[in-house]
């Protein structure tokens, strides 16, 4: 499934598309501690978090996920925003909790 | 003697928003001159470490990237206040950050054990009151 085809579905707010819906996802990583997400999200995963600060899109494109995914109504504020539009990063939200979220996209990867 | 080519970066104290400015600039270098990304991303996790530490810890300093067809060289230098035990800061959860920090989502702890685990080499040279020189080594 790539990042366009997880737009496509609509089951997620499109905060900002990124520069990549090509970019496939092969996984799903959730955790909101940005040095264990550092050290542990896979390269080409689904990252659900609710931490909406500009350290996440610097942590999103130097562990290469293929985009990232705000739960639980978090917002990404004025600075992170402005991050994810300069590096391309597909930033998507969701009411949903962090579990539902990542539950949602790992019935799509594998439904 | 192959090329080696040399990249530095000061990086600014207590500013949160541009820490990992620097990773990211190593990061689309390595790719223009082809590192492989197994490579990269090794690269860009052990140098964001190391560039939040400075900013949590240090008041910033400089951080050199060597590169060479064999190996990229980081060598991140700082003048802050030392590492009093670095058996114990090593230790995967042992932080010493403040709580504003924390908030950010780092402070896990994580940033050393990080910086070792994504590196063939590390060598700490700390001395209290005077500062601390990380060396890390990703092999290519």
């Amino acid at each position: 499934m790539t990042v366009g085809d997880l737009i496509g579905k609509g089951i997620f707010q499109v905060v900002e598309e990124g520069d990549d819906l090509s970019r496939e996802i092969t996984g799903i990583f959730c955790c909101d501690l940005l040095s264990v997400a550092m050290g542990r999200a896979p390269s080409m995963s689904a990252w659900v978090t609710v931490m909406g600060n500009v350290n996440t899109i610097a942590v999103a494109t130097l562990a290469d996920v293929s985009c990232v995914i705000l739960a639980e109504n978090a917002q990404a504020d004025e600075m992170c925003l402005t991050r994810a539009k300069q590096q391309g990063v597909t930033l998507l939200a969701t009411e949903e909790p962090v579990f539902e979220a990542a539950l949602k996209v790992h019935d799509m990867l594998h439904g | 003697m192959a090329d080696v080519i040399a990249l530095t970066y000061d990086i600014s104290p207590d500013d949160f928003t541009r820490a990992g400015e620097a990773s990211s600039d190593v990061k689309s270098k390595l790719k223009q001159v082809g590192v492989s990304p197994a490579a990269i991303r090794k690269v860009a996790i052990a140098m964001y470490e190391g560039e939040i530490n400075m900013v949590i810890h240090a008041e910033g300093g400089k951080i050199t990237v060597e590169i060479s067809p064999e190996q990229i060289r980081m060598i991140l230098a700082d003048k802050g206040p030392g590492i009093p035990n670095v058996e114990q800061a090593m230790q995967a959860g042992w932080s010493t950050a403040p709580d504003e920090v924390r908030s950010l989502g780092f402070g896990a702890g994580m940033g050393l054990p990080n910086m070792k685990k994504y590196t063939d080499e590390m060598n700490i040279e700390t001395t209290l009151g005077v500062g601390t020189t990380i060396t890390m080594v990703v092999k290519l």
